[in-house]
């Protein structure tokens, strides 16, 4: 799979720069790296901490699996030749968080002592059923309404809390996302007060 | 699977006398339940779960291209309602090992739902062979 291009510098209007400007100040895949492992972990007893990281390492290599496809399914997108201009632009930016959660979640796996999953050497996406930029952005929103529910899952879970955290704040950015993809398609971004 | 499809299968079911659902569980319900197994599966594709298709009554670690975790290859039991009202409680304490990095579906009357949807979206089209 060759890679898309980097993001294009955002070019000096309104709706461009309320796209972009999130992200800017969050945590750093380094940052996220050095948080596990630093709350609860480091107090329990060696044994109990150890199989408290197997399971938080568990929690983030499920996540990394789908930040991975996600990343693949942007591509898959970005090179469809579906996508309109300003909506591949959102595309791009899109996958480019997504390479960012799993840069964070691999180097956390890694600090717990755990092996990150590695990308499936292919992807089975439903490409026959991708005939247009609706398609695209419907097959995209749904992976991210899945992501939000995934991490929803795992906030709750990690013996470390601060992982909790890092997850709460990689479920904004896939809420974010979802919404805005359903308000690219026509649809009420925001369908609900809670998410599930 | 469009709702309305779904309903329509279920009613269908009904009326030729087999039971389609979970007793207590409403599949319609349990289709909504189901977007959150989204992250990670699919009714007919491997993802970075397995694909759910033709789930009821096969062994648990089975489909084929998947590459299960040791846990699950040694499983040794069929996937039916009980198993999977066990394994979806808690799928981490269910089975030590499982690479299904989740909390699970701690709700029984959602996990009814869930099971009552996949025992008739995997059973056959419109999503699956």
């Amino acid at each position: 799979m060759t890679c898309i291009e980097p993001s294009p510098r955002p070019q000096n209007d309104g709706r461009r720069r309320f796209l972009s400007a999130g992200g800017r100040g969050a945590l750093s895949a380094a940052a996220i790296g050095l948080l596990a492992g630093c709350d609860s972990l480091a107090r329990a007893p060696a044994a109990q901490a150890a199989g408290q990281a197997a399971n938080d390492a568990a929690i983030l290599n499920a996540a990394l699996g789908a930040e991975q496809e996600a990343i693949a399914a942007y591509q898959l997108g970005a090179e469809s030749g579906l996508l309109q201009k300003p909506v591949l632009a959102l595309a791009i930016a899109f996958q480019g968080h997504h390479r960012e959660h799993a840069d964070a979640l691999a180097a956390a796996v890694s600090k717990l002592g755990g092996q990150p999953v590695a990308p499936l050497p292919s992807y089975d996406f439903p490409v026959a059923r991708l005939n247009s930029q609706a398609d695209v952005l419907a097959f995209a929103a749904g992976l991210e309404k899945g992501a939000v529910s995934a991490y929803l899952g795992a906030v709750p879970i990690f013996a470390d809390r601060e992982l909790s955290r890092v997850a709460a704040s990689i479920l904004g950015d896939e809420a974010m996302h979802w919404a805005v993809l359903r308000q690219a398609l026509g649809e009420v971004p925001v369908p609900g007060a809670f998410v599930s | 699977m469009r709702i309305a499809t779904l309903s329509a299968l279920v009613l269908a079911a009904c009326a030729i006398g087999r039971p389609a659902v979970a007793a207590d569980g409403d599949p319609v319900r349990g289709a909504g339940i189901y977007q959150r197994c989204q992250a990670c599966h699919s009714l007919d594709r491997n993802r970075s779960g397995p694909k759910h298709c033709g789930l009821f009554g096969r062994k648990a670690g089975s489909v084929p291209g998947y590459r299960y975790s040791k846990a699950m290859l040694r499983a040794g039991f069929v996937w039916d309602a009980a198993s999977l009202d066990r394994f979806l409680a808690n799928p981490m304490k269910a089975m030590p090992g499982t690479r299904m990095g989740y909390a699970g579906v701690r709700d029984p009357g959602e996990r009814a739902d869930l099971i009552a949807y996949l025992r008739v979206a995997t059973a056959g089209p419109p999503d699956c062979p």
